[in-house]
This record gives C-alpha cells, structure tokens and sequence, in this order.
C-alpha cells in the first residue's frame, strides 16, 4: 500500500520524543479514530524553532507524516512553519494512499496547535 | 531475511498432494465436464469423485455437496436463498454480530429488501448463547444463520444447540464452517444443520473453490442462475481443476486433523504464553478454554498503540500476521467481532491476529514473540497515550 519512502521513514523516524522544557505543544486526533499526535517544540524569543519533536499513536503514514512534518519545522520562524500544508508532507513523502491523506492533515494540524499554544501562553 | 507465515486464517499455502491432482486436469483432461464426449466424460467423473469425497468428509451424500466460486458465494447463497425461496413463510432472519462480511453484509444487504434481521449478541469471549436465540426467535423467522467458528477470536459456536432451537421453532439453520472446515471434525447429520459452506483455500485448497452442503428435501432458490451444472441448482461451467484439488486438500486435512490440530495448538499455546509472560497491558482476545477455540488462533488487542503500525514492524521484521482491524484496509473502523465481546474502541484499534499452520515450528513462533516484543516497545515509546511504569 505504501511507497518505500514512506516505509523508510516509518522504519526509522526522527524526531521521535518530547522536547526537554518544551514551550510549545499540540495534540490532535483522537483515539477513537485510531490516529493521536503531539508535537512539542521549544520556540526562542525571536520565533525560532529550535527543535521539535513528535510521538504518534496510529499508523504507519501517520507516523511517517509526523516524523516529517516536525524535521520540516525545525529551524523555522513560526511564520513559516504555519505556511507548511499537508501537501507539502505528501511530497516530502513522494505520495500517501488517498485515504491515508487525514494523516498529513493531522501533521498540519499538530504543528498549528502547538504553535498556537505557544501563542496563547506567550502573552500571559 | 526470514520470512514467517502466521496468517493462515486469511489462506494457507495449497498442499502438494492437492497440486499434483489438480495437475492433469488444466491441460490434458480439460473437458468441460458437461460435454457428451470422451473428454466430458473423464471430467465428469473426476467431478463425482471429488464430490463423493467431500461428502464422506463431513457426513453428507454426495448429492447434498454442491460447488461454489468461494466461500462468500456458499455465503451468499445459503441466505439469500432461503430468504427468496421462503418469503411467504415469513421476512425475518437471525444472525450474530460477529459474522464474517459474507453473512454479515448479505444480511445488511437482505434488510435494504424488506427483510428483517436481528444480530445476536455475543459474550466476552465471542459465544452466541442459545438463550439469546431461544428470546429472538419468532413465528416468521425463516432463517439462523451462525458461524462454526469465528475468523478473527478462534470462537467455536455451540451449532448444535442453536441448531435444535431453530428447529423446534419451525426455521431453517446454516452456518459458516469456512473456518471450521479442516480444522474441526464434525458430521452435519449429527449437527442437524440445514445448509453448510466452506471454502477449499482455508485448509491447504485452491483458492476460488467453495461448497455448499444443502441437506436432501431442503428446497432452494438458486443464486448463479445458468445452465444444468450442479443438479440444475448453480449454473458455471464447473472449475474441474478446483473441485479435484479441493476434495483432495480436505481428505488430506481429515486424515491428520487431530494431530494437525494438537501440534498446531502447541505451537500457539507456547507463543501465548510467552507474549503474556513478556508484554504488560495487553488482552488476549477469545476464549480461554482451548477446547473451545480454533487450534491456530491466538488475537490479542495491545493498548496504547495501532494495529496497522504494529503489523507493518512485524512485516519489516518478515512476520505477516493480520491487524484485528479493518483500518489497514483504508477505513478507520475497528473490529466489529472486537468491540462486540466488549474491546475499548482505542484498544480495538491495536489488534493483531495470529494464524498459525502446520508447517509453521516453535522456532518461528519464538522468533515472532523477540519481534513483537521489540515493536510493541519501539511503538509504546513513540505513543503519546503511554507512560512508561517507572
Ligand atoms: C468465516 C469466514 N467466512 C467466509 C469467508 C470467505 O471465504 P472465501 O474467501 O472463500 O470467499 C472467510 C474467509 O475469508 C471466513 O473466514
């Protein structure tokens, strides 16, 4: 069902884990549907995404898409992180099977809640 | 890489013997078996052998076996034809919840057409109880139709004791022994069933061969309408090749069933053991009783992680197994066998079902458990939803 890059990245994905004081973090799905993912991610003061990290609960192109999706975002402002979209995953991913899509959604979704946590909590 | 095979619910590899007799039948003795020549006549008769056969294997007469394409269409045909055959009796069919889509969708399908069906609920390790069915029956019900044994939780249904009600009640009873077929020994007169499917590639056949046994005296609406083949009642040319091959596999499962079953069950038994020894917060899915579960089955639901994630780690480590849900399939619906015996939705959805098959050895089943054990870990440590006992 899938191609080999994905099944290379579900093999051996990066940025598995939690980032160490993390400031900013989101979690989307749920387990009923059979796909949870959490994104942290620690942003400097000048809105740098110094590093981020995933854990996923589903399957294997909801992994692949998160691990993606967060080696995507490291490094970059939170401006163009929140300019990332679910197709570009796919690309990065050479294609996902039609109803595997929602998969790189949530990787979308993720990020846009972590970073809009990070909002939130920035101006209190 | 090795490569071991735990998925022989789904199919099984076709026996040799079964090859080797299927064999002339493609290329010298190619007759169709209805023709009046030479070449008819053998073809023929390596039908009648073959049916003969099969009948001996589970009690019947000869003239109550007829051949099918598959499993689903003996499915197919047992309801959908008593349903036609008998709608001025009465509109209203039982089934259970935890039937293979051959039954479950023909029945879904039957309700779109004016029939009424009730889905018997089961317990928590996937027993129909003949009290439920003894409370569901009614004066118009026509038809009950439960599995012998369950695909997905190895679940032997008590058939004989359904079987009875539904008689006494004036209605008709099949079931779906495709998972039964070879693995148990059991004769249909003693059962008392009225009709009975199986399917050759679930014991060591070819596939796209099936069987319906339709008891003498019972009158059936035909579901392949065609030509005279199978005493008029399923038209197709018949697959001669198949039917050789199909009657062969099950004599050869019959003669070594018991010990076939014993050391498939070691195996399994050894490979439960040792995934409950090693892997915390899991459920084993299905009766605990062994003597009432298929021989090769073992399910288990592994909390905090996905079906899907787990069966391609396993496939990457060259173990194919079955996810207990239809998610791999594209749809996020999990087991609906596995929510029915009360299996959390988020727990259903990490299921995995393991077949196992004579030819499989304890050094596979040992291997599979290391690699299981590292991906249930490998996946935990990635899940959100799991914290590490410290
Ligand atoms: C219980 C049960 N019924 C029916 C079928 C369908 O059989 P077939 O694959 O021959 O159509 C299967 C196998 O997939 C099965 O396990």
């Amino acid at each position: 069902m899938y191609n080999e890059k994905v099944m290379e990245v579900f093999k051996n994905p990066q940025h598995m884990g939690e980032v160490e004081n993390y400031n900013a973090i989101g979690t989307v799905g749920n387990e009923v549907c059979g796909d949870i993912m959490r994104i942290t991610m620690r942003i400097n003061p000048d809105g740098v995404i110094e590093d981020a990290k995933f854990k996923t609960f589903g399957c294997a192109a909801a992994v692949a898409s998160s691990s993606t999706a967060t080696g995507m975002i490291i490094g970059k402002t939170i401006d163009e992180a929140l300019k990332i979209t679910n197709k570009q995953v796919i690309t990065e991913l050479e294609g996902l099977p039609p109803q595997k899509i929602h998969c790189s959604v949530l990787a979308e979704d993720a990020i846009r809640a972590a970073i809009d946590y990070y909002e939130k909590n920035k101006k209190n | 890489m090795k490569s071991i095979y735990l998925d022989h619910a789904a199919t099984t590899p076709l026996s040799k013997k079964a090859l080797e007799a299927m064999e002339p039948y493609f290329c010298e003795t190619y007759g169709n078996p209805n023709s009046q020549h030479v070449y008819g006549r053998e073809a023929a008769k390596a039908v009648a052998e073959a049916r003969q056969k099969i009948a001996a294997c589970i009690g019947a007469r000869p003239s109550e076996v007829y051949f099918t394409s598959c499993g689903t269409e003996a499915d197919n045909w047992a309801i959908k034809g008593a349903a036609a055959q008998y709608r001025d009796k009465g509109r209203h069919i039982i089934t259970s919840v935890i039937e293979h889509p051959a039954v479950y969708s023909t029945c879904k399908q039957l309700e779109k057409y004016g029939y009424e069906v009730t889905y018997l609920p089961v317990d928590g390790e996937g027993f129909v109880s003949p009290e439920s069915l003894e409370g569901a029956i009614r004066e118009d019900t026509v038809l009950v139709s439960v599995m012998y044994a369950n695909n997905e939780i190895g679940t032997i249904e008590p058939i004989k004791e359904l079987c009875e009600i539904a008689h006494r009640h004036g209605a008709l009873f099949h079931t779906d022994a495709v998972q039964a077929t070879g693995a148990i020994r059991y004769d249909v007169k003693d059962l008392g069933v009225d009709m009975l499917s199986m399917s050759a590639h679930k014991f060591y056949g070819p596939k796209g061969m099936g069987a319906l046994y339709i008891r003498n005296g019972l009158r059936m609406e035909k579901f392949m309408t065609g030509g005279e083949q199978e005493r008029a009642h399923r038209g197709g040319t018949s697959n001669t090749p198949g039917i050789v091959g199909m009657s062969v596999a099950l004599e050869e499962a019959m003669s070594t069933l018991e010990s076939d079953g014993k050391y498939v069950a070691k195996i399994r038994d050894r490979f439960v053991k040792k995934v409950l020894d090693n892997i915390d917060e899991i459920y084993y899915n299905g009766p605990k009783d062994a003597s009432r579960r298929l021989p090769n089955n073992a399910n288990f639901s592994f909390r905090y992680i996905e079906g899907e994630s787990i069966l391609y780690s396993l496939d990457l480590a060259g173990i194919s197994a079955s996810s207990g849900s239809a998610c791999s399939s594209g749809s996020l619906e999990p087991s609906r066998t596995l929510l029915s015996i009360g299996v959390p939705i988020g727990t259903a959805h990490g299921s995995i079902r393991f077949s196992f098959g004579k030819h499989n050895t304890e050094e596979e089943a040992d291997y599979a458990v290391d690699e299981l054990i590292k991906t249930v870990k490998r996946l935990r440590a990635m899940s959100p939803l799991y914290k590490e006992k410290k």
